[in-house]
């Protein structure tokens, strides 16, 4: 499957309604949420008193990319999240996983799906308590039936792939919270899974914890490139982790795009005020805001595309008047000039100011 | 009725009293009137103080009828079923008394050990040498035997029914009322039936004390599992755990501290209740040495053997404690064969095998020479007979005074009871006269000062002060109870309350209900004015509440039998000795809640008085006690339950009441006033039960304390 823009479509959430209160299911005519004025049905399960956790929520998850969901507490993307694997059942919509409406398969199937094709961490670890790190990251593969000594090698890789080597008979209580956390990330991937959820996993952490965890987290990708849907309430780190970004408010998106295109064009105010106090020559990058090559720039000194305007700017400093940008199989794509980046950035200035 | 409410921010400003009466104060005037109205006709219409006979149901015969077709058909069932179990009972018995006494103290050595570690096991050798030192060893190992099974049986039956309750919302609406019956329902009402359908002997016992044993399991199960937190049950479900494993591989395992300290509880009432059993006879074990010893005023004997009870008691309560604090904390080796992955099972086994083995080898092996026994029930006897002479102004003294000058007036009414010998004047028109002066001088100054509850709370006492529990007309106690009722937790509780009061009029049982309840008050009141000091200054020294917690906690695992022994020592038979024995027991919480409930004020509030320059003093009274209120109701609540719990014990001692009934059904083996008694007992604490909790809830809710 594919979308609009041609890439491959992992998981497709669409028109993802979850509506809490007595009368819930009265809301809909139809299970899979496509109401013709989703604002006025929000409007209405408000009035009810019911509370509209997710509201018309629909995205793509690409194949191998980041995908977060970034919003404050009480957004919905928790409920998000949980509907996606249907730890809690949505009230209506279709959340399609390659191909098959997961809203739709029995109990069992779904179990199935989670066994082998799911993996999850947790904003406070979830570990079992009474396992060892061992036991805990070897858990989903006991649960799955396959014999001992298999899921107890299988474990152990997983252990080394987190760092956590000689500490796989400590207990949850003898960690500490970054290492709790890299046991549930070693669980979460003892199945292979090929969509790989992560909600909130690095927010009961202290700051340079986080930090280091994220880093992590990026290496990991380097090296498993999983699909992945990423929860979380903290825009830089949203900023830092995502391919693309989903904001969310009051149980509806409020805009999706590249971590530049949130920076560069907010939705609105809601969005912009999260856009604040970013640093944009981080974020930004050549392939943002480089127009067509012109032939200009010297292609020798092209560089990539992910090149953020902070290391622009240096080369800039050694006198060029455009600098060619490659695409990652090393094609000239297009260019940037020094205006381009000073626009920018005063972009940002305008704000400020105004 | 310890109804005392300070509740200010509910009472109007003196001056605009009588302009804007609220209506619930405006109901109490009303019943105020009502109150004068039947005292001043009750000597004209009997009928109001005793419930007249025609209006009774013949409820007793109907239960009798019911349970004597049950009997016919059924009968067979229950003694095969008590032939059955009575199989692995015999068994344990065998195994404990043919195992030579050595080994026994090891077993029990190893087991403490892997409890607690050294102290423990040093501790358990010890008491189970007392046992065989004074000669109560095979007693001890008869009861053991009955506890041994009864737990297995009572965990087996809590942990399925707590499993169901959690799974299926059907079961939970039958179970929950199922536990609160049960827990009300006295000990001797639980033996009156099974006595009847399984017949005489130890199996009675077993099973009343699985029974009765069960619910703290139900209740924990049900509790520690629905407080798995959400996460670890979603990692399971991620896991991809089918319904049953992530009960048995999740839910369950991250239960088992909340799960252990049900068990713990569970042991705990299974030897009060098999001790309890002892009364129906026919087993040698060591409840029944107390009940025989006791019976014969040999107070030496009983002290002895009511000592190996004690022991027993604090051996299984550290002993299960002990697992229950290391849940999670033992982790064996994994690796290994089996005698390294499980050194203690093995050890446990050998030791027992060889035990076996030796004793079937060596006969004789197994006894402890009876030249050995050191029994000092004589000279223990000496020295009672000798402090009770030498104390007896003292306690004879507080025996009367107690007896005249309280006990006696909540009975039978101070109308009755004032004599120049006592009180030191007649009731006279005069007298009487005085007496409601002083009331309505005490009820205004507690209008003044605390609002119009108060005024209403010394109305109802000194009501009951003046004509007694037993000559206070019937409808003025139900009319007050069913609107303290409704006042504090609405039309559902009120309606149960009067309902329940229904009950004991209508079966007849209300003239003993009477008795009971003065009984559970006098104690009640006391127990609350005494454990709630002790536990004020327990919460405000570190060093008092060092020394009462050991004391708390041992009071609180004794079996209840156990507290009738001192006190029939010095004070014989009678209320006053029952009074005791109910405080002893039930003082525990009232010290316990209102210290737990001072020392866990929100720290916040305390520093904010300090700043604002509060004397200790002034933020004690001022901060830690009224935002403690729904901490301390909650002891008055568990005060009320012990007591009643222990006004059935209680009477062995010779009380009359509810209690003497209940145990006369079973001696006499009679089901229907069983029932009856048995279930007037547990309305009495149902209805208290009901009516604190709601007020407890409302005071939380008042406070800002529930979220």
């Amino acid at each position: 499957m594919t979308d609009s823009s041609g890439r491959d479509v992992k998981m497709t959430c669409r028109h993802v309604w979850k509506v809490y209160g007595p009368e819930a299911d009265g809301f809909f005519n139809n299970r899979n949420g496509d109401v013709p004025d989703p604002g006025a049905l929000v409007h209405q399960v408000r009035e009810n008193g019911h509370i509209g956790a997710a509201c018309d929520v629909s995205f793509d998850v690409h194949v191998g990319e980041i995908f977060v969901i970034m919003g404050l507490s009480g957004s919905g993307k928790s409920t998000i999240v949980r509907c996606l694997s249907r730890l809690v059942e949505p009230t209506a919509g279709e959340v399609i996983l390659d191909g098959e409406d997961l809203l739709k398969v029995s109990k069992e199937k779904l179990i199935d799906i989670r066994r082998h094709k799911m993996g999850m961490v947790f904003q406070n670890f979830g570990l079992l308590p009474h396992l060892s790190v061992l036991e805990n990251v070897a858990f989903p593969l006991q649960v799955q039936g396959l014999d001992k000594a298999q899921r107890m090698a299988r474990a152990m890789e997983m252990i080394e792939l987190v760092g956590l080597s000689g500490r796989e008979t400590s207990y949850p209580r003898q960690l500490s919270g970054g290492q709790q956390q890299r046991v549930g990330i070693a669980r979460s991937l003892a199945v292979e899974p090929e969509l790989w959820f992560l909600d909130e996993p690095f927010s009961a952490l202290d700051p340079l914890i986080r930090r280091q965890m994220q880093d992590e987290f990026l290496r990991l990708q380097q090296l498993l490139h999983k699909t992945i849907v990423f929860i979380t309430h903290d825009f830089l780190e949203a900023l830092r982790l995502a391919d693309r970004i989903a904001i969310m408010k009051d149980g509806q998106i409020v805009q999706i795009g590249t971590p530049a295109e949130v920076v560069m064009k907010p939705a609105n105010d809601y969005v912009e005020e999260f856009t604040q106090d970013v640093p944009r020559v981080k974020v930004i990058t050549a392939g943002d805001i480089m127009s067509a090559a012109t032939g200009d720039a010297d292609a020798t000194v092209a560089v990539s595309a992910t090149t953020t305007l902070e290391r622009l700017m240096t080369r800039f400093g050694e006198g060029l008047s455009a600098i060619a940008v490659k695409n990652e199989s090393g094609n000239i794509v297009g260019q940037v000039t020094p205006q381009a980046v000073l626009s920018a950035l005063a972009n940002e200035h305008d704000e400020e100011n105004s | 009725m310890a109804v005392t409410t300070q509740d200010q921010a509910q009472s109007p400003l003196g001056g605009s009293v009588l302009k804007n009466v609220s209506p619930q104060l405006l109901a109490w005037l009303v019943l105020g009137a009502f109150a004068i109205l039947c005292l001043v006709l009750r000597d004209e219409y009997k009928d109001l103080v005793k419930y007249p006979k025609e209006l009774m149901l013949p409820i007793e015969v109907w239960l009798e009828a019911g349970m004597d077709w049950f009997t016919l058909h059924f009968k067979p069932v229950f003694r095969f079923i008590s032939m059955v179990l009575a199989e692995p009972m015999k068994g344990l018995e065998w195994v404990l008394h043919q195992m030579p006494w050595p080994f026994t103290m090891l077993v029990v050595a190893i087991i403490a050990y892997a409890a607690k570690g050294w102290k423990l096991a040093a501790f358990c050798l010890g008491a189970l040498s007392y046992m065989l030192i004074v000669g109560y060893w095979d007693e001890s190992m008869s009861t053991l035997a009955l506890v041994g099974i009864s737990v297995p049986m009572s965990l087996l039956l809590g942990f399925s029914l707590g499993l169901m309750a959690f799974q299926f919302r059907w079961a939970r609406r039958i179970v929950e009322p199922m536990l609160d019956v049960m827990q009300t329902v006295p000990t001797f009402a639980y033996l009156v039936p099974i006595l009847i359908l399984f017949g005489v002997g130890p199996v009675v016992g077993m099973v009343a004390s699985a029974i009765y044993a069960s619910p703290p399991v139900v209740r924990a199960v049900m509790l520690g599992l629905g407080r798995v937190p959400d996460n670890v049950i979603e990692s399971g479900q991620m896991s991809g755990c089918n319904p049953l494993q992530l009960l048995f591989l999740v839910r369950i395992p991250a239960a088992t501290h909340t799960i252990m300290v049900g068990v713990n509880q569970t042991i705990m009432a299974a030897l009060s209740m098999v001790i309890i059993a002892a009364i129906i006879g026919g087993f040698a074990d060591i409840g029944w040495e107390v009940l025989s010893t006791m019976r014969k005023a040999q107070t030496g004997q009983s002290l002895l053997a009511g000592l190996v009870i004690v022991l027993m008691a604090m051996m299984m309560d550290r002993i299960s404690r002990g697992f229950t604090e290391r849940t999670g904390e033992i982790h064996l080796a994994r690796t290994g064969n089996f005698l390294q992955r499980h050194p203690y099972l093995s050890s446990l086994v050998g030791a027992i095998g060889v035990g076996l083995i030796l004793s079937g080898l060596f006969p004789g092996f197994s006894d402890y020479p009876k030249e050995w026994v050191f029994y000092p029930a004589e000279s223990l006897n000496d020295v009672v007979a000798w402090f009770t002479r030498s104390f007896f102004g003292i306690t004879d003294a507080i025996k009367t005074y107690t007896l005249y000058f309280f006990m006696l007036p909540m009975k039978a009414g101070l109308e009755r009871i004032a004599r120049p010998g006592s009180w030191g004047f007649d009731m006279t028109t005069m007298a009487a006269a005085i007496y409601w002066g002083v009331v309505v001088a005490i009820g205004a100054g507690a209008v003044r000062f605390w609002g119009w509850r108060a005024g209403v709370v010394t109305g109802l006492l000194s009501i009951l002060f003046f004509y007694g529990s037993t000559g206070t007309p019937w409808p003025i106690f139900v009319a007050a109870v069913s609107l303290i009722a409704y006042q504090v937790g609405g039309w559902r509780v009120a309606l149960f309350s009067f309902l329940g009061m229904g009950f004991m009029l209508v079966t007849g049982a209300w003239p003993r209900a009477m008795l009971s309840f003065y009984l559970a008050a006098t104690s009640v009141i006391i127990c609350f004015v005494l454990g709630g000091a002790l536990g004020i200054w327990a919460a405000q020294n570190d060093r008092v509440s060092a020394v009462l917690r050991p004391i708390n906690d041992t009071l609180q695992t004794m079996p209840l039998f156990v507290f009738l022994i001192p006190v029939i020592m010095v004070f014989l038979v009678g209320d006053f000795s029952a009074l005791l024995a109910i405080i002893m027991y039930s003082i525990v919480p009232a010290i316990r809640y209102t210290e737990h409930g001072l020392r866990h004020v929100d720290p916040v509030a305390i520093e904010a008085a300090r700043m604002m320059g509060c004397t200790e003093r002034q933020v004690l009274w001022r901060v830690k006690l009224p935002l403690a209120v729904p901490e301390i109701m909650l002891g008055l609540n568990q005060v009320v339950m012990f007591a009643l719990a222990m006004l059935v014990i209680a009477a062995l001692v010779g009380t009359k009441g509810l209690g003497q009934w209940v145990y006369d059904s079973l001696t006499n083996a009679r089901f229907g006033q069983g029932v009856i008694a048995g279930g007037s007992m547990a309305l009495m604490a149902m209805i208290a039960d009901r009516i604190i909790q709601a007020w407890a809830i409302q005071k939380k809710k008042d406070l800002g304390l529930t979220t």
